[in-house]
């Protein structure tokens, strides 16, 4: 029985979004260890099909739900209770940290990453970690060393990635809300290919003390929910200066309201770069669609150049690639992980890391040393970052003349497990529309925009300016309140 | 521009990675396409555009030089493949 309405045979308490249950708790219509178990059984159920998970904090989530439940809440806009997926390269204390990869098989994080410990301090329960691409390198959870998560629209494809796990689990209705990574896409992209909303902040704007680090420059922390409401939710908690990161921003995180019930004086970007020749048309049909529904409610639709774009994908593949050559030397063998047997330390490093790493984070290793390595430096490295430069300033033109970039999240939808696996170039080709973002350290957004004729999720992007996750929500808020997209749930 | 296996050796050698002669052969292939891609970014001037450095155009913070709390030995060492007493244990390094 549905504990919201009174009917019989309803949703079932995982089911509701993140803000229905903030809703039902502080009512008190159902209890945090009811909630709990309700996840928790939805998990059970209907993992083993999907393999969102790589581990399920089963009883320290329901000790949690029980301790909780010991004082009311009596604020409706409070997180407490609330359950949450944590994709497997965020630290979270005394619980495993695999980043998907052998080579940290076994590993238990002895503190938990700034991102996370926020959400618990705000009171929201993490429930497990979620599958991903090793070391966030991919952009499907094929790489994972444990297996790949299932898309829930159709088990045969897959769910995206690298934050994948999250996404099905988002998506599958197991959580309201999960977080993810975004290096070059990681959660636009599955947002996209699972149908949820999926925001990637700004460079700078959440904390990455505790996340393992892949590309330093690019690594940014964000979020998957069942709308952008729910989405500023967590990002709110999450967002601001962090003194144990560095190159986190001291901007101050606005609060956002979600008034607005229209788009009028919004002047929104329209990039021909991001309709290309060989993309799905059904893509390009919603994607279009959802533009002209933007101006119907107001928008003024702005044709728009990014020239670089085209050049995104080599720059990131030398940057990305050149800083995880550099990150990824800390997995030697000596002071965590596994080691293979070898009878020097020097055979040690080659064994255990040759043996370790699967075939995605060899390559990118292989790439990124090759590109620093001496003779080719200015060549590739040098040069992807003037570059960059030019990038960034395609977007920063764009932004003197229009508030919001609106585009296609992907070129196409959901595909078939093992449809790239031997070429690595075309997974990367994935990744075209959401690789400028990472580049230029601006924020993005992914929503469900419609279905393709097999039935598959078709993610919409929107851009915004450095530190304007605001507008990109409250966009995105707007959006959703004239279409049931981001409501319609797979069954699998 | 195809690499050689040699150099394919070399990379692999700097990286600290032990590969098979298939590896070698196949990382080989991917390597020389996925760099054929990555060359086109020679066609563009870029004699006057400075680099970007870092990924934030936030400046260089300062914190004060104080000693804070880190983890505890027992901590740092818990995730060791192999250790003895307080310290990591690794085969020798020299004959």
């Amino acid at each position: 029985m549905c504990v919201l309405c009174g009917k019989k045979n309803m949703t079932s308490l995982n089911e509701l979004s993140l803000t229905q249950m903030q809703t039902g708790l502080a009512r008190g219509d159902f209890s945090s260890r009811e909630l709990m178990q309700s996840t928790l059984d939805a998990v059970a159920k209907h993992d083993p099909a999907l393999h969102a998970f790589l581990h399920v904090a089963s009883e320290r989530a329901m000790q949690d739900a029980i301790e909780s439940d010991q004082s009311p809440i009596s604020n409706s806009r409070s997180l407490r209770s609330l359950p949450i997926a944590i994709k497997d390269v965020l630290s979270v204390e005394n619980l495993p940290l695999t980043c998907g990869s052998k080579i940290l098989e076994g590993f238990i994080a002895p503190f938990t990453a700034t991102s996370v410990k926020k959400l618990q301090d705000a009171g929201m329960i993490v429930i497990g970690k979620t599958n991903t691409d090793e070391f966030a390198m991919g952009s499907s959870t094929e790489n994972s060393a444990y297996g790949r998560t299932n898309n829930p629209w159709d088990l045969s494809r897959v769910p995206g990635g690298s934050s994948g796990g999250s996404a099905a689990a988002v998506a599958a209705r197991l959580v309201p809300a999960a977080l993810g990574t975004d290096t070059g896409g990681s959660v636009r992209q599955p947002a996209a290919f699972c149908g949820v909303t999926g925001l990637k902040t700004t460079y700078g704007r959440v904390s990455r003390y505790g996340l393992v680090a892949f590309g330093s420059s690019l690594d940014t922390v964000g979020v998957f929910a069942r709308s952008a409401e729910d989405a500023a939710l967590v990002f709110s908690a999450m967002a601001g200066r962090d003194p144990l990161d560095a190159t986190s921003a001291d901007v101050t995180v606005p609060k956002i309201n979600f008034d607005k019930t229209d788009l009028r004086g919004l002047r929104v970007g329209v990039p021909q770069e991001y309709f290309i020749e060989g993309m799905q048309a059904e893509v390009e049909s919603a994607v279009r669609a959802a533009i002209e529904q933007m101006k119907s409610l107001g928008a003024e639709i702005i044709p728009i150049r990014l020239p670089h774009t085209e050049y995104a994908l080599p720059v990131y593949y030398i940057i990305a690639p050149a800083e995880a050559s550099a990150n990824l030397a800390r997995f030697d063998g000596v002071r965590y992980g596994p080691r293979s047997e070898a009878d020097t330390l020097w055979e040690v490093f080659f064994k255990t890391r040759g043996e370790k790493f699967g075939a995605e984070v060899t390559r990118r290793i292989m790439i990124g040393t090759y590109a620093l390595s001496a003779g080719y430096y200015d060549a590739y490295y040098g040069q992807a970052q003037k570059t960059r430069t030019l990038i960034t300033r395609d977007f920063e033109q764009a932004f003197a003349s229009v508030d919001l970039i609106a585009a296609a999240t992907t070129p196409s939808t959901a595909f078939v497990a093992g449809a790239h696996e031997n070429n690595p170039l075309a997974m990367y080709l994935e990744d075209v529309f959401t690789l400028p973002a990472n580049l230029a350290g601006i924020p993005g957004i992914s929503i469900p925009a419609g279905f393709d004729n097999n039935g598959l999720p078709i993610g919409l992007q929107f851009l915004a300016p450095r530190f304007r996750e605001d507008l990109l929500l409250q966009t995105a808020h707007v959006y959703q309140q004239v279409t049931d997209w981001h409501t319609r749930a797979p069954k699998f | 521009m195809p690499l050689t296996i040699k150099e394919v050796e070399h990379i692999a050698s700097l990286a600290r990675l032990q590969l098979s002669d298939a590896q070698k052969e196949r990382y080989r292939a991917q390597l020389s396409s996925i760099l054929d891609h990555i060359a086109k970014l020679k066609e563009l001037d870029t004699r006057d555009v400075p680099p970007t450095t870092g990924g934030s155009l936030t400046e260089m913070p300062l914190r004060a030089d104080e000693v804070r709390a880190g983890l505890t030995l027992e901590q740092v060492l818990a995730n060791a493949p192999e250790k003895h007493g307080d310290q990591f244990k690794v085969p020798p390094v020299f004959e």
